[in-house]
C-alpha cells in the first residue's frame, strides 16, 4: 500500500509544485507586489475549472476513449436557460438552479444514451452532441443581456478576509468526491472499470450503470458550473464555456489522473487549475504578447505532461 | 562445445533477474538440428523468460548465448533471432486483428514487398495451412478480428513456419496448443514431427504432458529458474515427469478423487437454461451443490452458455433459471479476470465489497481481513497481499480469481476454462477446493478443455456446434465418449 | 449474391458512399439547379481542403492516437502560405517543411514517453494558434499565384474539386492500403506489441504517420488560402472537428488501426454538402452546427445497426 501511495503522491504532487513556481516566478517579479490578491483571483477562476475538472476526470477514470467534449456547449446552455428563466430575480434563484440542473441531467442522459444505445464511441458521442446542444444555446440565448439576480452574484463573488467563498464551498465539495472515488462501491466501480471494462462486468460489476452515472455527473457538474460562472461574471455568454475544453482535460491529466483509466485523484485537480491560472497570470506579468502567452501556454501543458504524466508502462 | 557440431543454439549460464525475482537462475540449454525438445515446468519456472531470451526480446544479463557456433550474447535481438532463422509463436496471439491473414503474414516477412506482394504473403501462408492444417477454412483475405481464437492460432503457428529469404532452423511453441481443439492439436504436432525429422528444430513449450511425452525427443525440466532435469524423451513417464517438475502431489491423486459419491436430482435444481440453437439433445440443468462439467471442442458454445447464465442472473433476465447470486472465474485472465493497477486484496475483494460497506463506506479493514483469509485457504504465494497483482505468477494471479468468486456471496460459481496454463500443483490445490466448496452445497458450472479435469464433475454435457450433443453421468464418461459426441455428424 | 450484398462487412463498407448519395440525392431534390457543373462545383469547393485535413486525421488515428490540433494547424499553414510563402517562397518552404517536422518530432515525444495524444495535441493546439498570431496578426496576405492557379484549376465535365479528391483518396488509399509498409503501419493500429515483436521500429511508424498527417495539414492549408485569396489564424478551427467527424462518416473505427482513406474523402465531402443543403432548406444558421452533429449521430446510428446484426 505504501507503495501505491507514493505513486499517487508522486502523480498529484507535481501539480503543486508547478503552481507554487510560478506564483514564485511571477511575485519575485513583481517583488512580492500583489502577490496574494493574485492567489485569490487564482482561487476564484480555478473554482469554476475544478468544478468541471472533477466531471472530466470521473469520465476519463473509466477507461481509455471516454471523455466528455460536450462540457462547453453544456456550460453555455446551462447558464443561458437558467438566465432565462431566473430573469435577474432572486425569488427565481431556486427554479433557476434546478432548470441548470435540469439542462445537465438532460444532456448526460442523452450523452450516454448515444453511447449505449447508439454505441457511439463517446468522444464522438459527446461531439456530436456538443454540436445539438450548442445550437440549442444559441437558439435559445439570442441576445441574452440579462442580468444574473444579485443573490447568485453575491455568492459567487463573495470573499472573506481574502479568500473567496465559493472556493472553499468547492474545496469541500473537492473533498466529499474524494471520499467517494476511494471509498464508496460507484468509486470502486469507475476505477475498476477504467482499467478492465469487461473483468468489470464478469466481477459483477453493473458497468452500464456506472457508466450513466458519471456521463451524468460530468453534465450536470457542466451545468453547474455554467450556472454558478453566470452568476459569477455578471451574466451568460454563449462562449463563455469555450476555454473548459482545453482546461477540463488540462487539470486533470496534469492533476496525475491516467488517461488510460483506473487510476485517479482529486487534489491534483485543484493543484493543475490553479497551475493554469496562475501560468496565464505570470505571463501577462512578464507583458507577453497574444501570440506568445498561447504559445507559452500550449507548450508548458506540453511540457508538464511530457515530465509527469508519462503513463508508466502497464506490464 | 566447439563451434561447427551443428548445434543451432546454445545457452550457457543464462540469467535474467526482474528485481528480486529471479527468473532464469544461470541456464544451460543446447538445441541440435532435427530435435524436439520439450520444456515443462510450473508457471513462474522460467520457461516463458527463456523464450523471450531466445527471440531476443529480453537480453540476459549475464551468460553467453551462441547461435550456429556464434557467439551472439551482445548483439542478439529479434532482427537478429529472425536472421538466423529462429521464430516464436507466443502464447498471447501476436496477429494484428486490423489486418488480413496475407498481410499479417507480411509483417513477418520484411522480404515481402514489391509488386505483387499481397498475393505472394498470401499464397505462402495459404499453402503453410494447407499443409498443417488441412481443411482449415481460412482465406488469406480474411480480416484476422473476423476468426475465432483457434483459427487465429492456426495462423499465427502456420506464419511460423513460413519462410523467405532467411533459412529456418529452430521454431519455438509456447503452449501452442492452448486454443487448439484434440483434432488441430494433432494436426500440429505431427506436422511438428515431419518438419523435425527433416532437420528442423522445435521446442515445445506446453502443460498437457501428454504432448511432451509423445512427441519430444528431449525434454528438459524447469524449476525457479534453473533446468533440474534433462533427458531423452523416452527416459520420462508422465510420473517421472510429473516428480521432476518438483510436485508434491501427484497426477494419480485425480483418479482417487473420483470416488465422490453423486445421486442427481436429491437436490433442488440451481441452474437451468438450453442453448440458442435449439438443437439440445438434453437441457441444461444443474443441481445445487453439484460440479457440472462443459466439455467438447474448443469454443464450441461453452463460454457462451456461461456467459447466458451469468447475464441471466446479473440483469434478472428470463433466458435461463438462475436459483441464487453467480459469480464468475475468468480463464483469459489478463483480458476478462485482473485489475492490472490494483493490489492482491483489492483484486480479490472487488466482488464482494457490498457486504463489507459500513455507513455507505467501504471499510478497507475488512477489505484486507478477507484478502488475508484468501491467502492462507487457497495459499497465495506472496510477501504482502497489498502488492500489486502482477507480482504474482500466472498460477498465483488464477487462484487470486478463484478466491474472488470463492469469497462472495455466490451460490453458483461458474468457470470459463479457468486452467488454461496452470501448473500441475496449483490445479490439484484448486480441485481440492472445488470439491471442499461443492459439498458445502455451492454449484459449480466447469467449461474445461482438458479431459482430465472432467473427472471432478459429477456430471458433464458435451457442445459441439453451440448445441449440447450429450450429457454424461460421472459413470458414463470417459474420454473416448466425449470426443465421440464433439464430432459426431448431425443427422 | 445478395447475401453478400446485404453483409455487415459489405454494408459497413457501403455505408459512407450510400449516406453521401443520399444526401446528395437530397439536395437534387430540394434545388434541382444545384444538379450542374456550376453548382457542384459551388457546393464541393471547400472539399479539397477539409478532405486533406481529414486525410491527416485519419494517419493520427491509424495508430490510435487523436489529433485536436489539425485545426489551428492548418491555420497555421495557411498563415504561412499567405505570408511568406507569398513574400519569400524559400522561406515559407522552410518554415513548411518546419511544421511537418515538427509533427514527425511529436509523433516521437508521444510515443518516446507513451503520452496521451489527446492531451498533447490539444496543448499544441495553442502553440499553432500562437504561432499563427504571430506571423500573421490581422486577417489578410495573399495566396501565392501558383496555389491559386492549382486550386482553382477547370476541368470538363466533372468538377475539379471531385476529381481532386478522388485523386487524394486513391494515392492515399494506394499508400496506405495497397503498399506492403502500408499494412505494417496499419498493423502497428491494430497490435502495436506485434509489429514490434516483429522487429519494425514503432518509433519510425508514428514519425512516419505523424509526418504524414503534418504533410497533409500543410496541403490542406495551402489549398484552403488558395480558394479565400486571404487568411487568418482562426480560419481552420472548425476543421479539428470538421477531419474527426469525416474520418468517422467514412467509416474509419477510433481504435485498432481500422481506417479508410476513400471513405474519410467521402465523409469530408458529406459533412462540405451538410452546410450547403442546410442553407437550401433555409435553415437557420443557428443550427447549421446542431445538423451537422445530427448527420453525424444519423449516420452512426445506421452503423450501429448494422453491427448490431452482425451480432
Amino acid at each position: 500500500m505504501t507503495l501505491i501511495k507514493q505513486l499517487s503522491a508522486k502523480a498529484w504532487i507535481w501539480s503543486f509544485i508547478g503552481m507554487v513556481l510560478v506564483w514564485l516566478v511571477t511575485a519575485i517579479y513583481t517583488g512580492g507586489k500583489g502577490s496574494a490578491d493574485v492567489i485569490t483571483a487564482a482561487l476564484s477562476f480555478a473554482t469554476f475549472t475544478v468544478i468541471v475538472g472533477i466531471g472530466q476526470m470521473f469520465v476519463i477514470t473509466t477507461g481509455p476513449g471516454n471523455v466528455d467534449l460536450s462540457i462547453p456547449s453544456t456550460i453555455s446552455l446551462s447558464g443561458a436557460v437558467a438566465m432565462k428563466i431566473m430573469g435577474g430575480s432572486d425569488a427565481m434563484l431556486i427554479v433557476g438552479f434546478l432548470a441548470s440542473l435540469g439542462c445537465g441531467l438532460a444532456v448526460g442522459m442523452f450523452n450516454y444514451m448515444l453511447i449505449r444505445v447508439l454505441r457511439i464511441p463517446p468522444i464522438i458521442a459527446t461531439l456530436s452532441s456538443s454540436f445539438l446542444i450548442l445550437s440549442t444555446a444559441i437558439a435559445y440565448g439570442r441576445g441574452l443581456k440579462i442580468k444574473p439576480p444579485p443573490l447568485l452574484a453575491d455568492f459567487t463573488t463573495a470573499q472573506v478576509s481574502g479568500v473567496p467563498v465559493l472556493a472553499v464551498v468547492i474545496i469541500l465539495f473537492a473533498v466529499v468526491m474524494s471520499v467517494v472515488l476511494n471509498r464508496t462501491l460507484y468509486g470502486r466501480a469507475v476505477l475498476a472499470i477504467g482499467q478492465n471494462m469487461r473483468a468489470a462486468w464478469l466481477a459483477g460489476i453493473n458497468v452500464e450503470r456506472i457508466r450513466f452515472m458519471t456521463y451524468v455527473l460530468s453534465a450536470v457538474l457542466a451545468a453547474i458550473c455554467g450556472f454558478l460562472l453566470s452568476g459569477f461574471s455578471g451574466g451568460a455568454s454563449l462562449n463563455m464555456g469555450q476555454e473548459y475544453l482545453l482546461a477540463s482535460i488540462a487539470v486533470v491529466v496534469i492533476g496525475g489522473t491516467s488517461v488510460a483509466g483506473g487510476k485517479a485523484n482529486i487534489p491534483g485537480i485543484w493543484g493543475a487549475a490553479m497551475f493554469m491560472f496562475l501560468l496565464v497570470t505570470m505571463l501577462n506579468t512578464f507583458g507577453a504578447s497574444a501570440g506568445i502567452r498561447l504559445i507559452m501556454t500550449g507548450l508548458i501543458i506540453v511540457a508538464v505532461i511530457t515530465i509527469a504524466g508519462g503513463d508508466e508502462p502497464q506490464r | 562445445m566447439t563451434a561447427s557440431d551443428g548445434t543451432i543454439v546454445s545457452l550457457e549460464n543464462v540469467a535474467k533477474h526482474f528485481g528480486a525475482v529471479r527468473a532464469l537462475d544461470g541456464v544451460d540449454l543446447r538445441v541440435d538440428p532435427g530435435m524436439c525438445l520439450g520444456l515443462v515446468g510450473h508457471n513462474g519456472a522460467g520457461k516463458s523468460t527463456l523464450m523471450n531470451a531466445l527471440a531476443g526480446i529480453l537480453a540476459p544479463d549475464r551468460g553467453v548465448m551462441k547461435v550456429h557456433g556464434h557467439d551472439l550474447t551482445d548483439r542478439y535481438s529479434v532482427a537478429v533471432a529472425g536472421q538466423n532463422g529462429i521464430r516464436c509463436v507466443f502464447q498471447e496471439l501476436s496477429l494484428c486483428p486490423n489486418l488480413t491473414v496475407a498481410e499479417n503474414a507480411r509483417i513477418f516477412h520484411p522480404s515481402l514487398t514489391g509488386w505483387g506482394w499481397k498475393r505472394r504473403a498470401g499464397d505462402m501462408i495459404a499453402g503453410k495451412l494447407d499443409e498443417i492444417f488441412p481443411g482449415h477454412g481460412i482465406q488469406p483475405d480474411d480480416i484476422v478480428g473476423d476468426l475465432s481464437i483457434g483459427k487465429r492460432q492456426m495462423v499465427e503457428i502456420a506464419r511460423a513456419f513460413t519462410v523467405t529469404d532467411a533459412s529456418l532452423h529452430l521454431v519455438i511453441l509456447d503452449e501452442p496448443t492452448s486454443s487448439l481443439d484434440a483434432v488441430t492439436s494433432k494436426q500440429l504436432l505431427d506436422f511438428v514431427r515431419v518438419e523435425v525429422d527433416q532437420g528442423l528444430s522445435c521446442i515445445l513449450i506446453s502443460h498437457m504432458l501428454g504432448e511432451v511425452l509423445d512427441y519430444c525427443d528431449r525434454i528438459v525440466v524447469m524449476k525457479d529458474g534453473l533446468v533440474v532435469a534433462a533427458r531423452a524423451g523416452a527416459e520420462f513417464n508422465r510420473d517421472t515427469l510429473v516428480a521432476a517438475m518438483g510436485n508434491v502431489v501427484e497426477m494419480e491423486e485425480i483418479e482417487e478423487h473420483e470416488a465422490r459419491e453423486w445421486q442427481r436430482g436429491k437436490t433442488p435444481v440451481a441452474v437451468e437454461a438450453k442453448t440458442d440453437t435449439g438443437n439440445d439433445w438434453a437441457p441444461f440443468i444443474a443441481h445445487k451443490g453439484e460440479i457440472v462439467g462443459l466439455a467438447g471442442l474448443a469454443a464450441h458454445g461453452q463460454t457462451r452458455m456461461l456467459l447466458k447464465i451469468y447475464e441471466a442472473a446479473m440483469r434478472g433476465r428470463k433466458t435461463a433459471t438462475v436459483s441464487g447470486p453467480v459469480a464468475l472465474v475468468a480463464g483469459d485472465r489478463q483480458t476478462d479476470g485482473i485489475f492490472h493497477l490494483w493490489s492482491i486484496s483489492r483484486n480479490i475483494g472487488i466482488r464482494s465489497l457490498r457486504g463489507m460497506v459500513r455507513r455507505g463506506l467501504i471499510d478497507p479493514v475488512a477489505e484486507a481481513a478477507m484478502g488475508r483469509e484468501w491467502q492462507d485457504r487457497i495459499k497465495i504465494k506472496t510477501p504482502d497481499m497489498n502488492d500489486n497483482i502482477l507480482s504474482l505468477s500466472g498460477g498465483n494471479q488464477q487462484k487470486a480469481l478463484f478466491a474472488r468468486a470463492l469469497a462472495s456471496d455466490a451460490e453458483i460459481i461458474l468457470m470459463d476454462d479457468p486452467m488454461r496454463g496452470v501448473d500441475v500443483g496449483t490445479k490439484l490445490e484448486v480441485y481440492d477446493l472445488i470439491r471442499d466448496e461443492a459439498e458445502k452445497g455451492r454449484t459449480f458450472l466447469w467449461y474445461t478443455t482438458e479431459m482430465d479435469e472432467l473427472y471432478n464433475c459429477d456430471h458433464t454435457y458435451v457442445f459441439r456446434d453451440g448445441a449440447i450433443v450429450a450429457d454424461l453421468t460421472r459413470k458414463e464418461l470417459s474420454e473416448e465418449k466425449v470426443l465421440q459426441s464433439s464430432f459426431k455428424e448431425s443427422a | 449474391m445478395l447475401d453478400a450484398l446485404t453483409s455487415p462487412r459489405f454494408l459497413r463498407a457501403a455505408l459512407p458512399a450510400a449516406s453521401f448519395a443520399i444526401l446528395l440525392a437530397a439536395i437534387f431534390y430540394v434545388q434541382p439547379r444545384a444538379m450542374s457543373y456550376f453548382g457542384m462545383n459551388l457546393m464541393l469547393q471547400y472539399t479539397v481542403p477539409i478532405a486533406l485535413a481529414t486525410i491527416a486525421q485519419m494517419f493520427i488515428i491509424t495508430v490510435n492516437d487523436l489529433d485536436l490540433s489539425i485545426g489551428p494547424f492548418v491555420g497555421l499553414t495557411a498563415c504561412i502560405g499567405a505570408t511568406m510563402l507569398a513574400d519569400t517562397p524559400l522561406l515559407g518552404l522552410v518554415a513548411l517543411a518546419a511544421c511537418v517536422a515538427a509533427y514527425a518530432a511529436l509523433g516521437a515525444l508521444i510515443h518516446l514517453r507513451n503520452l496521451p495524444s489527446l492531451v498533447v495535441t490539444l496543448g499544441m493546439s495553442f502553440v499553432w494558434l500562437g504561432i499563427a498570431v504571430l506571423v500573421l496578426p490581422t486577417p489578410g496576405g495573399t495566396a501565392p499565384g501558383w496555389v491559386k492557379a492549382v486550386v482553382g484549376l477547370k476541368t470538363p465535365y466533372v468538377p475539379y474539386p471531385i476529381i481532386a479528391a478522388v485523386a487524394i483518396g486513391l494515392v492515399v488509399h494506394l499508400a496506405l492500403m495497397t503498399s506492403s509498409y502500408g499494412a505494417v503501419l496499419r498493423g502497428a493500429g491494430g497490435n502495436p506489441r506485434a509489429i514490434g515483436r516483429a522487429g519494425w521500429s514503432l518509433l519510425k511508424i508514428k514519425m512516419v504517420m505523424y509526418s504524414a498527417a503534418g504533410f497533409f495539414g500543410v496541403l490542406s492549408g495551402l489549398s484552403l488560402i488558395g480558394l479565400t485569396s486571404a487568411a487568418d489564424a482562426h480560419i481552420a478551427d472548425r476543421y479539428t472537428l470538421y477531419a474527426i467527424a469525416g474520418v468517422i462518416l467514412g467509416g474509419g473505427e477510433f481504435v485498432g488501426g481500422r481506417v479508410s482513406p476513400i471513405g474519410a474523402v467521402i465523409g469530408a465531402m458529406t459533412l462540405t454538402l451538410t452546410g450547403s443543403f442546410l442553407t437550401f432548406l433555409k435553415i437557420s444558421p443557428d443550427w447549421q452546427i446542431g445538423a451537422q452533429g445530427g448527420i453525424l449521430i444519423i449516420v452512426l446510428a445506421l452503423r450501429a445497426l448494422i453491427n448490431r446484426r452482425e451480432g
